[in-house]
Order: C-alpha cells, then structure tokens, then sequence
C-alpha cells in the first residue's frame, strides 16, 4: 500500500468516522445521564435523515409547490441542516416525553425503559416502511461536488466539509459540556444522580436538554449523510446506528471523548478491512467480513476492557 | 383421577394434533401456524428462564437459534439426503427415525457451547455488558454464516425438505409436528425442574440481589452460565425444529434481531418469571402475527405500539411472576396433584 493510497481511505476513514462519532455522542450522552440504553437512537438518525430530505426537496421546490423564490443551494443546505435538528430534536425529545419518563417516574425497572426504546426503534423504522415505502431515496446535491487532487490523493468538497463540520460541531459540543450550566449539569448527574435534585438542580430539564442535544447531532450526521452518499434509506439506522453504538462501548459508554474515538477507531478498521482485500496475498479477506471484525471488536473490548478506552471502572458498593 | 388428569391432557391433545393431521381434518396451514406456535413456545420459555427468572437482558436469541438451526440441518441433510455439497446419503432413510432427535439434541449442544462462549466474556462484567455482547452475537453468527459459501452464503441453506418428504414416504405421519411436541413438552419439564433445583433456586436469589446472593454462598458466575448455557441450548432445538419447517429451506436473514425482538416481545408480554405466562403469551402473539399478515408491513408499526402501551399501563406482562395455578388456585388440584397446596401464598408482584 503505497502512502498516497493510504492517505485516501484514511480521508475516507475520517469522513466515515464523522457519522459514528456523531450518532455515537447520542448514545454516550443518554446513557450517561440516565444510564439507558437507547437503542432508538440510531432510527432517530434515519428520522433526521429523512426529515432533511423533505426540508430540502420543499425548498427547492420540487413538490409542485413552488417557492415564489429561488433559494442559492448553500442557503437550502444550511436551512435543511438547521431544520432537520430542530424537527429531530422535537422528536427526541417527544419520545422521552412520551415513553421513558412515565417509566422513570413509576419508578420501573430500567429493564423496560430498554424495552421500550428497542420498541420505539422498531417502530420508527416500519412507520417510516408503511408509509414511505422501502425504495431508496436520492437525496438532493446541495453543494455541487468538485473533485480536487493533490499529489495523487483525490478528495471532493463535500467530505471536507463533513469531517470540517463535524470536528467543529464536536469541539462545541465538548464547550458546552464543560462549560456551560447544562453541561456541568449532565456531568452531575451522571456523578451521582441521588444528589442532583438535592442541589436544586432540575433533573428533568437536564434530560430533556440531554436528548434534545444527542436527537439534534444524529440529525446532523443524517443530512451529511445523505450529501456525502447521496442515497438514504429506511434501514440506514439499523447498522450505521448499530455501529455507532459499538463505537460508544469500544470509547467507554457515557465517555463524549470515548464516543469520538472510537467512532474514528471503528471507521479506520472498517474501511481497512475492507482495503487490505484488495491487495495481492489478503484477498481471503473479503469486504463481506467487514461486519464480522466489527462486532468482533466490540467482543474483544469487552472481555479485556469493560469499560472501553476512557471509561473508568465503578466499583460496586454494596 | 385427578392424580393422571396432567398426562391425560396432554396425551388428549398429542392424539388430537397429530390424529386430525393425520386424517386430514388439520390443513397444511394450520399445521404450519402450530408448528410456529410450537417453536415460540420453546423459543420463550427458553428466553425467560435468563430474561425473566434470572433478570439479566439477554437479545440475541435468533442467533442461537440460528446456530442450532443450521447444525441440525445440516447433519440431516448429510445423513438422509442427495446433496449437492454432501454427496449421497451417509445412511438409508429407516435411520432417520431414531436420529432425527440426535441431530436435534446436537444441534442444542453447538447453540450450548456457542452460548457458554458468550457467557465467559459478558458475566464477568456489569448487567449491560450481556445486552450489546448477545446483540453482537447476533449479527456475527448471521454474519458468519452469510461468509460460508459452502453452506449457501446468504441465499441460504436447502434440502431438509427431502429428508422430510422421505421420512413421509416410509410412514406418512406429521413427523415435525411429533418431535415439536416432544421439543416443547421437553423444554417446559427442563425448564420447570431447573427453577425448582438449587441452582435455579440460585437463578431467582440473582435477579433479588446479586450481590446478597453471592453473600449468601451461590456461586453466581457458575449459576448464570449454567442457565444462560441452557436457555441457549433449547434456542438452539427450537432452531433445529424450525430449519425442517415445510418450506425446506433456511437463510441467514431469518434469525436477524427483529426475530430476537418478536422472542422478547413474547417474553415481556407473557410475564417474566412466568413459565404458564410464555406459553399463553407465545400462542397468542403467533395467533396475532397470523392475524394481522394480510396488513403487511402496518403490523411491525402495531406490534411495537402494543407493547410500548403494555409498558405504560401494565408492565409486569399478562401473568406477571405468576403461574396459572397462582391465579386459579383450582387448577393446582389437577395439574399439581402430588403437592401439598393447603396454606400455600404465592409470593404477589
């Protein structure tokens, strides 16, 4: 593998790793506040995906309704991305509403909160079936690809701006949780969660700030997306959500630091699984087994590393 | 009377099955809409024995299932069958009578072994750990299997139906059907003597408390392997069972987590911890599946909103922790007859 291949899958690893980390922020950040699970997550990423194709098609008018004016792409872009965060965030938001904290304040077994996010998961996958059909959908190009090479390394537009995009949105993210009242909040909470109300912390504000955010960032991560791969569909949150999910554990489940790493570890190993089989004498290794290394990974971490790279291990009281 | 009245039941509806599909009174459909009750009685009995009696968040269990599925096949199909792969059949036909419950009982140690690979790793740390490693494990066994050409790949895996059609052709009986009862009243005697031994006693402290339990002198690692590795096992029959189904042919895309899904969503709703629970729960959502086919896709938008509705308005399920004779305590007389019942509470939810 010479150096100028292998700087192109690691352009392609770092764009592919942008999605994991973002979903994987989610996932990381609910389970920190509220030690759940939420495996509706990676579907909320399909909704955000979804909710900015429909943004976008709208705007640019090509529903039979047109707009009395022409939107310039970049502006429909930023709409649709802007758009797109806040309808999935309501989503979130709404299903915390709607299905966890009624469970929470019952006081049930954590059990069926797990339970019904799988259910709400399922469900948002086969609303989305029934009424959309399983077609894939193209998504509109909002930013006109342009192909640039230097020293023998191709790269296009677009993944630049999601991996730039990304970065900046996670460097916000780590901002706003170390430096801001909510954030400090969240930390609390997944300190010790019988003190924080005693403080006079709002403990369900928090939560919902918490979902509000992680929906939001998985909606960013489906509209980039669909701009860099072009193509959605409605079973898109099964495995890249799945992915993203073993990305959380391998950095250190309820870690934001531990979420990004490994979702850039995941990344690299997936796109050179998938590499290394195209060089003479690893031909054994097919692309099919990209999967099978993955979760094999996950395997690996958790017999030899429960709590991930940045997790640090609780010890039980009794 | 009373002291032969369980037998008698079940002697009565053994007859009653096979007798009517013998004689053509039970169509092929109805055949098949049991044989599938009959394999979710078997999967979710299994399943709550670690999900319900022992509390722990196991949700892989097509993959268990898948794994005996393909074992047990494929060792029929070497056996009894011309095969493309296999070449011509290892043994006559007359075999397959008395070996067909081997291979059903091989199959269930390889989805065994495969389970106790599993539970070295995920008991050793925290509850979650169990859930995303048996999620893993899942996807790497469909994964697997869909990497192994010389079973099928993803097209899937063919030729159970002539062993079946064989083994019709020497004695015309519902044979599937006669090993899934065999499989199903199995699997509730195994399952009913293992909660009642010391070591289930030890399943049920662990779902208390872990850690008193282990104060109290269970050996919990031990314990949850031991019921962890059993309740994979009988997944792993359950699979065996349904790779021989009348369409003669299995693939890696049925046993996906959406199969795990359906296998919780009958434990949950049937009730953890409850064994008479599985088996009403498992009949009616297979009934409710066979219902709601004509609806297409709609019914995996209804069957999740159901169960997210149970969760909000009864969580502990249809029998909750308890068994029908706990909530018609008449019934003991007949299907527990050598128990002394007088002055018996069971413990309430």
């Amino acid at each position: 593998m010479t150096l100028d291949i292998f700087l192109q899958h690691l352009l392609n690893a770092l764009q592919w790793g942008s999605f994991y980390a973002l979903i994987a922020l989610g996932y990381t950040m609910v389970y920190g506040v509220l030690l759940l699970v939420n495996f509706a997550h990676g579907d909320i990423f399909m909704v955000g995906a979804y909710a900015g194709f429909f943004i976008a098609t709208f705007l640019l008018g090509q529903y039979g309704f047109q707009l009395p004016f022409t939107l310039p792409s970049w502006l429909v872009l930023v709409l649709t991305i802007i758009g797109s965060m806040t309808l999935t965030a309501g989503l979130g938001v709404g299903i915390e509403r709607a299905a966890y904290r009624p469970l929470r304040e019952r006081g049930a077994n954590r059990l069926y909160v797990v339970i019904t996010a799988l259910m709400v998961g399922v469900l948002l996958e086969n609303l989305n079936l029934w009424r959309l059909g399983g077609a894939d959908r193209g998504f509109p190009q909002l930013i006109r690809k342009q192909i640039y090479t230097v020293g023998g390394v191709s790269f296009t537009n677009v993944k630049i701006i999601v991996i730039g995009l990304s970065i900046v949105v996670m460097l916000a993210l780590e901002l706003i949780v170390r430096r801001t009242k909510v954030g400090m909040a969240m930390r609390a909470i997944s300190y010790d969660k019988v003190a924080v109300p005693l403080m006079g912390i709002p403990l369900n504000r928090i939560i919902v700030a918490t979902f509000a955010l992680g929906s939001s960032l998985a909606a960013l991560a489906g509209v980039m997306y669909g701009t860099a791969y072009e193509v959605i569909s409605f079973d898109m949150g099964i495995f890249v959500g799945w992915k993203a999910f073993i990305c959380a554990v391998v950095g250190g489940i309820g870690e934001i630091r531990g979420a990004v790493a490994g979702g850039f570890i995941l990344a690299f190993v997936e796109i050179f699984v998938v590499a290394l089989g195209q060089i003479p004498g690893f031909q054994w290794l097919s692309s099919t087994y990209r999967d099978l290394v993955a979760f094999s990974i996950l395997l690996v971490f958790l017999t030899f590393r429960p709590t991930g790279i940045f997790g640090a291990p609780r010890r039980q009281k009794v | 009377m009373r002291r032969y009245s369980l037998p008698l039941i079940i002697i009565a509806l053994f007859v009653l099955t096979i007798g009517g599909s013998w004689l053509g009174i039970l169509d092929s459909y109805i055949q098949l809409v049991l044989l599938y009750i009959g394999i979710n009685v078997i999967l979710t009995v299994s399943l709550n024995l670690v999900n319900g009696y022992m509390g722990e968040f196991s949700c892989g269990h097509a993959g268990f299932m898948a794994v005996g599925a393909y074992v047990a096949g494929i060792l029929t199909v070497w056996l009894f069958a011309e095969d493309k792969v296999f070449g011509a059949p290892v043994l006559p036909i007359g075999w397959a009578f008395p070996l067909f419950p081997i291979t059903l009982v091989i199959g269930s140690i390889a989805a065994a072994l495969v389970g106790l690979l599993v539970a070295i790793p995920s008991f050793r740390t925290r509850g979650d750990y169990l859930a995303i490693i048996t999620l893993a494990v899942n996807y790497m066994v469909k994964s697997s299997i869909e990497n192994m050409e010389v079973i099928g790949g993803p097209r899937g895996f063919v030729g159970m139906k002539r062993v079946m059609n064989a083994m019709g052709d020497v004695l015309d009986a519902p044979w599937l059907l006669i090993w899934t009862f065999v499989g199903i009243f199995a699997t509730i005697v195994i399952i009913r003597n293992f909660i009642s031994s010391t070591l289930g006693k030890g399943v049920e402290a662990i779902r208390e408390d872990e850690i008193a339990a282990e104060i109290m002198g269970v050996n919990t690692r031990r314990t949850k392997v031991a019921a962890f590795m059993l309740s994979c096992g009988l997944a792993g029959l359950a699979g065996g069972l349904f790779a021989h189904w009348p369409g003669g042919y299995i693939n890696p895309l049925m046993f996906t987590f959406l199969r795990s899904t359906e296998v919780m969503v009958m434990v949950y709703l049937g009730g953890m911890g409850s064994i008479t629970g599985s088996i009403i729960s498992a009949i009616l959502f297979t009934l409710l599946l066979e219902l709601l086919r004509p609806l297409g896709v709609f019914k995996w938008v209804v069957i999740p909103l159901l169960l997210i509705v149970m969760m909000l308005r009864r969580p502990q399920g249809i029998m909750g922790s308890r068994e029908l004779t706990d909530v018609f305590p008449r019934l003991r007389a007949f299907l527990q007859p050598d128990k002394e019942v007088e002055g018996y509470a069971p413990a309430s939810d």
